[in-house]
C-alpha cells in the first residue's frame, strides 16, 4: 500500500510538472515519466500485459512522435502565441467544471467498500486474450475497425492530390 | 525472498554485465580487424600481440580527452542523452536465457536473470526507450546536424519497429508463448529451430534489427558524408564513448535475441544423445549460444564493410512498402499453415 501511495504521488507530481513547465520539450519528458509511473501502477495491479503495452505504445511510440514534432517546431519565447483573455476565461470555466465533477465523484464513490477483482490473474496475457476473444469479441473488433478507419483517414488527409493538367 | 536467491541473482547480473561490456569492448577491435581484412590491410596491431590491448588504449583515451559541453547546449539533457542510451542498452539483456539450469550442490541455478512471462514485449519496450537517448542528445546539442541525425533516428526506429513487431507476431503464432525461456526450450535439437518454420520472418526481423541498431546500411542517423557525425557531432570524451559503446551493446543484445528466437538459443544438435550429465550439457549449451552470438556479430560487421548506405527515401520505402506488407503476408501464411496442420495432420 505504501508503494502505491508513493507511486501515486509521483504520478500526480509529474503530471503537474507537465502542465507547469514553460519549455514544451521538458513538458513532454515529464509526460513520459508520468506514463512510466502508470506502467508501475499496472504492475502493482498484476496486469503485466497492460503494463508492457502501455510502456511500448505510449512511452515508446506516441511520446517519441510528440517529441519529434516539438523538436522541429523551433519553439522559443519570441514565437510563443499570446493567449487572448477569452481563451483564459474559457479555461477557468472548464477547470471549474472538472473540479465539480471530481467533487461529485468523491461524494458518490464509496471508499469504505472498494471493488475487489474476483480473478487476480486476469491481467496475464493468456486470461486477457481469452476474455477479449470470447466475451468481448464484438466490441474488440469494432474498436479495431474504428482505429483502421482513423488510420485510413489520416493517410487520405496527408496524401497530396495529384495535379490536374 | 531468501538471501541466497538475492546473492545468486546479484552474481548472475554482475557476470552478465561484465561479459556484455567486455564483448562490446572487443567488438570495436573485431570491427577494425575485420575492416582491415576486407580492405586487404592489417588493422590495429601495435598495442599488444595482434592489437589485443587496443580497446584498453581507446578507453583510456576517451577518459582523458577534454570534456566539452557547447555553450548553446541544454546542459541537463546533454548529459541525460548518453546516460539513457547506455542504461537501456545494458538492461535489455535481462530476459535472455543464457543457458539451462545449473545444479550446484542441491541448488538449481537458472541462467536467466528474470523469467518474465512477457519477455519479448519487455525487450521491445526497452528498445523503444533507447531512441530517447539519441533524440535528447541530438536535440540538446543545439546543432542542426545533430538535430537532423536525431530526427532521422526517431523516424527510422519507429518505422522499423512496426515491421519488427509484425514479424514477431508470426513467430509467436508458432511458439504460442511470450516468454523467452519457453520459446528457447521449445526449440530443442536441430529440426525444431524456429528458422525452419519462419524463414521469411527471420529475414524481416534481421533487417529491422540492423535498422534498430543504426548499423550500415541503415546508419542514416550518423552518416558522416551528410551530417558530419549525426546526433553525436557535438559530443566529446566519454559521452561519445558511451554512445558508441551502447551501439555495440545493442548489436550484441540483438544478436543474442536473434540467436534465441530463431536459432535455438543454447540448444545444439544431438544434445540429448551425448550421454553427458545435465551440468555439462548446460555449459556446452552456453558456449554454443555465445558462438551463435559471435556469428551474428560477425555478420553485422561483414555487412557493414560490404554494403553501401541507403538513401533516406530508399530507407523509408523499404520499411513501409516492402517490409510491412511482407510481414503481414507472413502472418497470413503462418495462420493458414497452422490451420491446415491442426486440421489435417494432428
Amino acid at each position: 500500500m505504501t508503494v502505491f501511495y508513493f507511486v501515486a504521488f509521483l504520478s500526480i507530481f509529474f503530471a503537474l510538472m507537465t502542465i507547469f513547465t514553460k519549455n514544451p520539450v521538458h513538458s513532454v519528458l515529464y509526460l513520459v515519466i508520468t506514463f512510466f509511473t502508470f506502467t508501475v501502477h499496472y504492475i502493482l495491479l498484476n496486469a503485466q500485459f497492460l503494463a508492457v503495452v502501455n510502456f511500448i505504445v505510449y512511452m515508446g511510440a506516441i511520446m517519441v512522435l510528440f517529441l519529434f514534432v516539438l523538436m522541429l517546431l523551433n519553439l522559443n519565447k519570441d514565437t510563443e502565441p499570446m493567449k487572448s483573455n477569452l481563451v483564459k476565461f474559457m479555461g477557468v470555466i472548464a477547470g471549474c467544471c472538472l473540479l465539480v465533477t471530481f467533487f461529485g465523484v468523491y461524494r458518490v464513490f464509496d471508499i469504505s467498500n472498494p471493488l475487489t477483482v474476483t480473478n487476480p490473474e486476469i491481467g496475464l496475457v493468456k486470461n486477457l486474450g481469452k476474455v477479449l476473444f470470447n466475451e468481448f469479441l464484438l466490441p474488440f473488433e469494432l474498436s479495431s475497425l474504428l482505429l483502421l478507419t482513423a488510420m485510413i483517414g489520416a493517410i487520405l488527409l496527408a496524401k497530396k492530390e495529384p495535379k490536374q493538367i | 525472498m531468501e538471501w541466497s536467491f538475492v546473492i545468486e541473482k546479484l552474481i548472475l547480473v554482475s557476470v552478465i554485465f561484465v561479459i556484455t561490456l567486455v564483448i562490446a569492448m572487443y567488438s570495436t577491435l573485431a570491427e577494425r580487424k575485420i575492416a582491415g581484412f576486407m580492405q586487404d590491410r592489417y588493422g590495429p596491431d601495435r598495442a599488444g600481440i595482434f592489437g589485443i590491448l587496443q580497446p584498453l588504449c581507446d578507453g583510456g583515451k576517451f577518459f582523458f580527452k577534454e570534456e566539452i559541453i557547447p555553450a548553446g547546449a541544454h546542459k541537463v539533457l546533454f548529459i541525460v542523452g548518453p546516460t539513457i542510451a547506455i542504461i537501456t542498452a545494458c538492461i535489455s539483456s535481462a530476459v535472455i536465457p543464457w543457458g539451462q539450469e545449473l545444479q550446484i550442490g542441491d541448488r538449481v541455478v537458472s541462467l536467466q536473470v528474470a523469467d518474465v512471462n512477457v519477455g519479448i514485449l519487455y525487450m521491445f519496450g526497452v528498445i523503444a526507450l533507447g531512441v530517447y537517448g539519441i533524440m535528447l542528445g541530438g536535440w540538446a546539442s543545439n546543432n542542426k546536424f545533430s538535430l537532423m541525425g536525431a530526427i532521422r533516428a526517431a523516424s527510422q526506429s519507429i518505422s522499423y519497429e512496426i515491421a519488427m513487431g509484425l514479424s514477431i507476431i508470426a513467430l509467436l503464432m508458432v511458439t504460442q508463448s511470450l516468454s523467452l525461456r519457453e520459446i528457447v526450450a521449445g526449440q530443442s535439437g536441430f529440426v525444431n529451430w524456429n528458422i525452419w518454420a519462419q524463414p521469411l520472418g527471420f529475414i524481416i526481423f534481421m533487417v529491422c534489427a540492423f535498422a534498430e541498431c543504426n548499423r550500415v546500411p541503415f546508419d542514416l542517423p550518423e552518416c558522416e558524408t551528410e551530417l558530419v557525425g549525426g546526433y553525436h557531432t557535438e559530443y566529446s570524451s566519454m559521452k561519445l564513448g558511451l554512445y558508441m559503446f551502447s551501439e555495440y551493446i545493442n548489436m550484441f543484445v540483438s544478436s543474442a535475441l536473434m540467436a534465441s528466437l530463431y536459432f535455438g538459443g543454447y540448444n545444439f544438435p544431438f544434445m540429448n544423445d551425448l550421454g553427458l550429465s545435465a551440468n555439462w550439457i548446460t555449459i556446452i549449451g552456453v558456449i554454443v549460444f555465445f558462438l551463435k552470438i559471435f556469428g551474428f556479430i560477425f555478420f553485422f560487421m561483414w555487412v557493414r564493410w560490404t554494403l553501401p548506405r541507403f538513401r533516406y527515401d530508399q530507407l523509408m520505402n523499404l520499411g513501409w512498402k516492402m517490409l510491412i506488407p511482407l510481414a503481414i503476408a507472413n502472418i497470413v501464411l503462418t495462420g493458414v499453415f497452422t490451420l491446415i496442420k491442426d486440421t489435417y495432420f494432428s
